[in-house]
């Protein structure tokens, strides 16, 4: 018997099949030279301010458009400090959220509650700054600032974390806006990635009589570390890159005096919306480049990180075995 | 078939890009910079949309951007809240004139006191935003408003977070009446602040200072009337306290030598009336012009603001230029020329 011949349609020429490779080849370069343009142009904007200051950029505090005077620590500080703890708040609390969504929740209450967490996800980030400046920064103000400071104020070091003029804007004020925000999408992650751990593993572990947190931090995490880790760089590169709402409530003050938690601050993405319009050229401009530069390379430094984590764990996980 | 259809969409090309070309040259005219002027040039470009069919567009990017893009003459006029000096104009090929006069003011939101109860100058406004004043009983202010309950509260002190010419404004008043102010921080779009928090836009210091018991900030005048803040009264040059009004900016421009240069920076300025925190703001020009037509877009526009605007600038709470200032500055025009050297019409 001969094999019929095969019907043409069905199949694409090679022509197509070429194209759709270079294609998706260019996509994928034109990234690649896209990221190296960026950094080139970057670099190239900062170069007055590399040239004059180097990396002592990185630990000077000064910050005088007036005398063309610069130095990043403020900003560098105040966004790595408002990231850490908007994760701090959010990891935990997003773990809790899947969770409950994949674990534990009655199934009819399962749809509502996952759309209005990724409909939180989609509010613009200058209401969640408004908001925070008009709702949120009195009521810190009246019920944490105040009894803090009434309670610790004359406590050597720990005072000094809660010092300030008792406004609620500050550090803690933008790191908890941060935490509200990107909590949706780590915990819209980190539940997709837990539903998708098999059920025959769970319910195993269930028939060997595991308790449900046994099997979450035995069967689910192991099962979807990858993910996890992935959805928590998610939020903490949304926090990083955030800018309207953290500028409505870090205060924009360059200061380092007092590492107060109320304290008003900056960061590398609110001084650079804030004086971006009107930085002369030369210095204070290659000044805010620079920032920006730093930025990149901050977020490159995380990613990085996170990659040697999995990698790490990855390891760890072929040793036990 | 192939030629004949190349023909016909270069054809078609050429006749779209010449379309846009005319209407471009002939009808729209492009400006920016300043966002303090901003609500007026906009209210007044509109009007003389219909009232001669010209589009003027505006965009309010800030003083510093409207600088760079004149400077690389994307756009027809640059808007400046600060003005530059004749030796930088000169280098640049540039010609500078003000298009209207507005102020800056010290706002308060102290409890139980009303609009203009609070009475301040300008040693004790910056050793107030120097850090140096911290309480609102301190006795230097005690000193300057008897009868008036001042509380015992630590004073939140409110600045512009972006770069703006309202900044420059109240700080280059600083710098002139307060000389640690000047030596310390000094004048500029942006400054290194001794203290307080940073608001975005005149609306982001409003808000702080609506929202902060206890606190002071600076804004221009048309958001203390609009949002009805608690105004300071400031002592001026004189040793007048007055109070911000369009007549108080309109004493200060007056004061000011506007037919020697227009570099003019009207704070601090002699005069019963005149406020201490006044400004002009500024249009931006190339002294040389690639495209004369549009050059006489805009004087013609400016022209018909300075006659027909007056009531539109009122409005919005700035303050027209005083009729010799127009009649210098219509003279300056003189010196704006095509590529050849030949002056452009102005009307």
């Amino acid at each position: 018997m001969t094999t019929p011949p095969r019907p043409k349609a069905a199949r694409s020429g090679p022509v197509f099949d070429r194209i759709f490779a270079w294609l998706a080849k260019g996509s994928a370069i034109f990234t690649l030279v896209m990221l190296i343009a960026i950094l080139a142009s970057l670099t190239i904007s900062a170069w007055p301010a590399i040239a004059k200051y180097g990396l002592g950029f990185l630990t000077s505090t000064t910050w005088d458009p007036v005398k063309e005077d610069f130095g990043g620590l403020v900003m560098i500080y105040g966004t790595v400090m408002t990231s850490f703890i908007a994760l701090l708040i959010a990891v935990p609390v997003s773990f809790g959220i899947a969770l409950f969504l994949t674990e534990l929740s009655p199934a009819w209450l399962k749809r509502p509650l996952g759309t209005a967490i990724e409909l939180l996800a989609a509010v613009p980030s200058i209401v969640y700054g408004m908001w925070g400046l008009l709702v949120f920064s009195p009521v810190l103000s009246t019920y944490v600032q105040q009894p803090l400071q009434a309670a610790f104020g004359d406590v050597p070091y720990i005072g000094a974390l809660f010092s300030g003029a008792p406004v609620g804007i500050g550090i803690l004020s933008a790191g908890i806006i941060l935490a509200i925000m990107i909590i949706p999408f780590i915990a819209a992650v980190m539940r997709d990635v837990f539903e998708v751990t098999p059920t025959l593993l769970k319910e195993s572990a269930y028939g060997l009589g595991a308790t449900t947190w046994e099997v979450v931090s035995k069967v689910v995490l192991p099962y979807t570390k990858s993910g996890v880790v992935g959805g928590i760089m998610l939020g903490l590169g949304r926090a990083i890159g955030e800018t309207m709402a953290v500028t409505f409530v870090i205060g924009n003050f360059n200061q380092l005096d007092s590492l107060s938690l109320f304290q008003a601050a900056n960061s590398i993405t609110s001084a650079l919306a804030n004086e971006f319009a009107e930085a002369g050229e030369g210095l204070h401009q290659g000044a805010l480049m620079y920032l920006g530069l730093v930025l990149f390379f901050i977020t490159f430094v995380i990613l990085s990180l996170s990659k040697l984590l999995l990698s790490q764990l990855r390891k760890n996980e072929g040793a036990k075995s | 078939m192939q030629v004949r259809f190349k023909i016909a969409m270069a054809s078609l090309a050429g006749s779209v890009a010449l379309s846009f070309a005319g209407f471009a040259s002939a009808q729209e005219i492009t400006g920016a910079g300043a966002t303090f002027p901003a609500p007026v040039y906009s209210k007044w470009a509109a009007e003389y949309n219909k009232a001669t069919g010209v589009k003027i567009n505006y965009q309010s990017v800030g003083s510093g951007a409207g600088i760079k893009q004149i400077d690389s003459k994307t756009v027809d006029f640059g808007a400046s809240d600060m003005p530059q000096t004749d030796e930088v104009l000169k280098s640049k090929g540039q010609m500078q004139f003000p298009a209207v006069i507005g102020g800056t003011v010290p706002v308060v939101n102290i409890k139980g006191i009303a609009p203009g109860q609070l009475k301040l100058t300008g040693a004790v406004l910056g050793d107030i935003f120097l850090g140096k004043i911290t309480k609102w009983n301190d006795a230097a202010l005690v000193a300057l408003n008897p009868g008036v309950a001042l509380p015992d509260a630590a004073i939140t002190t409110v600045h512009r977070a972006d770069g703006s010419g309202t900044t420059f404004n109240f700080t280059n008043y600083l710098s002139r009446v307060h000389p640690e102010w000047k030596e310390k921080v000094g004048e500029g779009t942006a400054v290194n602040w001794p203290s307080g928090s940073g608001g975005k836009g005149n609306e982001g210091v409003a808000t702080f200072v609506n929202r902060l018991p206890n606190s002071i900030g600076y804004v221009e005048y048309a958001y203390v009337k609009q949002s009805k803040m608690t105004y300071a009264l400031l002592k001026n040059r004189d040793g007048v306290f007055v109070a911000p009004s369009d007549t108080a900016f309109a004493a200060a421009a007056a004061g000011a030598d506007w037919n020697k240069s227009f570099y003019q920076l009207i704070t601090d300025q002699p005069g019963k009336e005149a406020w201490p925190i006044s400004t002009a703001t500024f249009i931006l020009m190339h002294t040389k012009q690639d495209k004369p037509a549009n050059a006489t877009e805009v004087f013609k526009f400016f022209n018909w603001a300075y006659k027909n605007g007056a009531k539109i600038a009122d409005d919005l709470d700035y303050v027209p230029l005083p009729a010799p200032v127009v009649a210098s500055i219509e003279k300056a025009w003189g010196q704006v020329t095509d590529a050849a050297g030949k002056p452009v019409a102005i009307k």
